[in-house]
């Protein structure tokens, strides 16, 4: 189970090939992974955004997101999990968030990723500070509420 | 005794300043010391409270030594 604050652009792919092969390559009892990558857009509510800075609580964050994989753990069969979340200054199609889970079975990968992916959401300190196309900075006030409220 | 007060996100900018060190002397809960650190200025509404990297409710208790920060409903993701 690993979770990674990356202060750096990212690619999702070669970060599920490394961990995959650092940690998965010889277990035979893996059947499926869910994967959800997040990336950014060039607008939000009703403006276009030109770029972002992503603040977070060091320390917290970490703590959060090891959660939201216990409270995954406690309710599906889990065999490993990712998580890499970006922070600081992010440009449109950047990849904000990646989730991925390794079940045995693809309802318990399906399952777990998407709460995980929606716990982050609502539980983990990041906030998101927008530059739109006029330069003007604004934070982002609101976000989704959670697992199952959505 | 003594508490850092720290402050994320536009509660940072509201406040002016990233932390705070708080003496005290008497128990305080965590909304007490929202209002000791920022005597002129109400709690916006929405806003989380955690001590120690935990989430807490504004009446929970503080301890000597504790972490309290304050921040806004968070948008990660």
């Amino acid at each position: 189970m690993a979770v990674i604050i990356s202060p750096a652009a990212f690619d999702p792919y070669q970060a599920l090939q490394d961990h995959q092969h650092a940690h998965l390559a010889q277990l035979g009892s893996v059947g499926a992974a869910a994967i959800f990558i997040g990336t950014m857009r060039d607008f939000n509510d009703g403006a276009t955004v030109k770029g972002m800075t992503l603040d977070y609580y060091p320390g917290m964050t970490e703590k959060q997101l090891g959660l939201c994989v216990q409270q995954a753990q406690q309710q599906w069969a889990i065999i490993d999990s990712l998580i890499v979340h970006r922070v600081g200054d992010i440009l449109p199609l950047d990849p904000i968030v990646l989730v991925a889970v390794w079940s045995a079975h693809r309802g318990d990968a399906f399952d777990a990723c998407r709460f995980i992916m929606e716990t982050l959401k609502s539980t983990a300190p990041f906030w998101k500070r927008e530059r739109l196309a006029s330069d003007e900075l604004r934070w982002v006030e609101h976000n989704s509420k959670g697992y199952g409220a959505v | 005794m003594s508490l850092v007060v720290r402050y994320f996100a536009s509660l940072q900018d509201l406040v002016g300043r990233p932390e705070d060190e708080l003496a005290y002397t008497a128990p305080l809960t965590v909304r007490e010391v929202w209002l000791r650190a920022n005597p002129s200025l109400s709690i916006p509404p929405n806003t989380l409270a955690a001590v120690n990297m935990d989430y807490v409710g504004f009446d929970g208790s503080v301890n000597d030594g504790d972490e309290v920060a304050f921040f806004p409903p968070v948008t990660g993701g």
